[in-house]
């Protein structure tokens, strides 16, 4: 009875205990998940967005870091960020932006109007490193009102002015820490900057004064891993929690059966093309560059290259965009359509440059579209080029006949109206159409001459059109509210949070 | 007494006797027949690209199975052989070429400034790791095969000379190359009549060696991808591309990397076997 009774106690005991431990683990376990790692691709040069071009900078510190007036939601949309409100005046050239109230920069500085004033004139400034000028171009003044309260004025009506704000290139920094941003990012984000090991990581931590809702993570690490296959090992071993740019399509399918991941494809702004050189024979001829457009089997190229993450264009805009015009079916994969074109143009053997940066998309897709071009008679001699070499051979020196490179600005469709460009494309009708769209506000208006620039490029088969690049992220199931689609550069921590 | 009990071996005799030997030359023979063949047939066409197929796992339509992009793996093989010997053969000819009439010219010139200039002159190129040296070469003037033939040649040139210099140095003491001099033979024509044919043995061993470090190279070459460009199938860059896929497709980079390795190893196991068979002195001992 006795050793009974006490084996009972024991056993009661043990349970307590077992309880008592489970609830800790379960607690320390609540406790580390407020952190997490987050890998990218690309290292950042510096972390200054008003001062480099690098997606990888808007990439770390873009809402998480620094903020504007304006800033990008998940979906695109522009909404207040450190402007609460403002007011546009009749003519829609003066906008009065009303600031949010105790906003401090990280190194405990109050932001206030002066420090709007002093960041926008610094962007739009003669000496301005900033990469993105033109966003600030039509700005004629900007006035201090009150403290909280500051007046840009326009040169004329500008519809993408707000938009143009919430870019990462426009967000708003203090004068006594902005030359130093580049290495020590001082913003008013809801992290601040901690540290930079420089070639592995970035490490943000949570800013216990931020004026807005607060963050429900503690810790963000940004780790950068070029090597698809690392990228894949460090995703498998758990020592990443998302890759919001997947590198290796291939091995997406086999991360999304893992119900540890969940496998997220977005939409970018990416235009895949197979680049002519417009102004060397005999790519100058329209029916040669048709021919082309003909031979290229795009789905092919989408399932053989990017293991079927891509959607298929047929001109240069996005097709998420509402002013997507889907002009796929004038250049359809039709082979003989294409040896019958270049019969008409008296072309016969014919051999052409093909050169490809690194990216798998162009490596791939290259060896693809060779074989595809081989089909309707046309050799191609591809040579691999490293990223510096295809920027001095092919995009500035103009030496090639046809590459593969996805533009991946948004709304970049301009490009086409420059004469230096390296596809050397500078249509008068198409500049004019160019022209019109600038000085044009109506919505309708700008439609139909948006809708007219890419019926222009696709009749003049400027490019072979293949396809858009997919924003394939892999994330930890248990990771929410990360962003899908990729509406500017950005991986906004801000509403990331784990399930459990 | 002692020569008597001590027989000698034919030929044949000591070839079925060395199984390395066989084992390597059966290899050998196996992807130079690859190579052969690929000129006239291939199951598929090695560029023949078919998405619709890609991955396969080896089967009775695909032996080796497919890539990622459908294309025959098997009939990349043997094409790729034919690419990576045409390479290796190549660049052993440029060693032989080059470097034996350099080796043979420093020995009969020995102690000479021009001796030293020539063997100080391989010295250079032999400090460079050969990969390396290679990998400089295509970068300066391209990627491709003709390239990399160039680049591999170029390293295999000091092998040969250093190989042919050392083994004429020795034969020069001999009493009959004294007795060819005393008669008034010119150094070159006793390099050419008296020296070479008796290192001939030994540049075939070398030559075998090097023909497989040469498939290395171009290999590796290749796979960093400055080797033969696609569309031509190359070993080396099949593995590169499989890299990515090696989780889901292992046959991707097991094919081609043992296809390397078996061919590197037969060559391997044949020079040794060689260098048995042809060296008398050890044919002696091993009667």
């Amino acid at each position: 009875m006795n050793f009974n009774h006490l084996t009972s106690h024991k056993m009661r005991a043990l349970a307590a205990s077992c309880a008592v431990a489970a609830f800790m683990v379960s607690s320390t376990a609540h406790a580390m998940n407020t952190d997490v790692t987050i890998g990218m691709q690309l290292e950042p040069p510096n972390l200054d967005p008003t001062g480099g071009a690098a997606a990888a900078i808007d990439e770390v510190v873009y809402a998480n870091v620094f903020e504007g007036l304006t800033r990008f939601g998940p979906d695109g949309s522009v909404n207040p960020a450190l402007a609460a409100s403002w007011d546009i005046s009749e003519d829609g050239t003066v906008y009065t932006f009303k600031l949010n109230d105790g906003v401090k920069f990280h190194d405990g500085s109050d932001m206030n109007a002066d420090d709007v004033k002093f960041s926008l004139d610094r962007a739009r400034a003669e000496d301005s490193t900033n990469a993105q000028k033109a966003l600030f171009a039509g700005i004629t003044s900007v006035d201090v009102v009150d403290p909280l309260t500051v007046k840009v004025t326009l040169d004329k009506p500008n519809g993408s002015f707000l938009f143009n704000m919430a870019w990462g290139d426009a967000v708003i920094v203090a004068p006594e820490t902005a030359d130093n941003n580049a290495s020590n990012p001082v913003g008013t984000g809801p992290f601040t900057f901690k540290n930079w090991a420089k070639g592995d990581a970035v490490m943000l931590t949570r800013n216990a004064d931020y004026w807005g809702e607060a963050v429900k993570l503690e810790n963000v690490t940004f780790k950068f891993i070029s090597d698809p296959t690392a990228a894949f090992a460090a995703m498998m071993a758990e020592d990443i929690d998302a890759f919001p740019v997947f590198p290796a399509p291939e091995n997406l399918a086999q991360l999304g059966a893992d119900p540890r991941f969940e496998v997220v494809v977005g939409s970018t702004e990416g235009e895949t093309i197979l680049a002519m050189n417009n102004k060397k024979a005999p790519l100058d001829n329209i029916k040669v560059r048709q021919a082309i457009t003909h031979a290229i089997d795009r789905q092919a190229i989408i399932d053989g290259a990017m293991f079927g993450y891509g959607t298929p264009i047929g001109t240069h805009f996005a097709p998420h965009n509402p002013d997507y015009v889907d002009l796929t079916a004038q250049s359809a994969y039709d082979p003989e359509k294409a040896k019958a074109l270049l019969q008409e143009a008296g072309v016969s053997d014919l051999t052409l440059t093909l050169k490809l940066p690194p990216p798998s998309y162009a490596r791939r897709g290259g060896e693809i579209i060779a074989a595809q071009l081989r089909e309707v008679g046309i050799d191609t001699e591809i040579s691999n080029l490293e990223w510096a070499q295809w920027l001095e051979q092919a995009f500035r020196g103009k030496d090639f006949d046809l590459t593969i490179v996805s533009h991946t600005e948004p709304f970049d469709i301009g490009i086409y109206a420059r004469d230096d460009y390296y596809f050397q494309y500078g249509d008068a009708d198409f500049k004019a159409i160019m022209d019109d769209l600038k000085g044009e506000t109506d919505p309708a208006k700008r439609s139909a001459l948006i809708a007219a620039a890419q019926q222009k490029i696709a009749d003049d088969a400027v490019n072979g059109y293949l396809f858009q690049l997919a924003r394939t992220g892999v994330a930890n199931a248990k990771l929410k509210g990360l962003w899908e689609n990729a509406p500017t550069q950005a991986n906004d921590m801000t509403g990331v949070y784990w399930s459990e | 007494m002692s020569e008597q009990t001590v027989s000698h071996p034919s030929t044949l005799q000591l070839i079925l006797r060395s199984n390395g030997f066989l084992i390597g030359a059966g290899l050998t023979a196996l992807f130079v027949l690859a190579a052969l063949v690929s000129f006239i047939w291939t199951p598929y066409d090695a560029t023949q690209m078919s998405i619709a197929d890609k991955l396969k796992t080896p089967s009775a339509a695909h032996w080796l199975g497919t890539d990622h992009f459908g294309r025959d793996m098997l009939s990349m093989i043997m094409v790729g052989a034919r690419v990576s010997m045409a390479v290796a053969f190549v660049a052993v000819g440029v060693g032989i070429l080059a470097g034996v009439p350099l080796g043979l010219y420093a020995a009969s010139k020995r102690g000479g400034l021009i001796d030293e200039i020539i063997m100080r002159g391989n010295d250079l190129i032999f400090a460079f790791p050969s990969l390396l040296l290679a990998i400089m070469i295509t970068a300066v003037f391209g990627p491709g095969a003709v390239n990399a033939i160039i680049a591999i040649g170029i390293f295999n040139i000091p092998v040969f000379a250093r190989l042919s210099r050392g083994a004429a140095l020795s034969l020069w003491q001999r009493e009959y190359i004294m007795a060819a001099q005393v008669c008034g033979k010119s150094k070159a024509l006793i390099s050419l009549e008296h020296i070479l044919p008796n290192i001939t043995n030994l540049l075939i061993v070398q030559g075998t060696i090097q023909f497989s470090l040469g498939i290395l190279a171009e290999a590796g070459l290749a796979y960093v991808g400055l080797g033969a460009q696609p569309p031509l199938p190359s070993w080396g860059r099949m593995l590169n591309d499989a890299q990515t896929l090696i989780s889901i497709a292992p046959h991707l980079a097991l094919v081609p990397g043992l296809t390397i390795v078996l061919t590197v190893l037969g060559l391997n196991l044949m020079g040794d076997g060689l260098r048995d068979l042809l060296d008398p002195k050890l044919r002696r001992v091993k009667s």
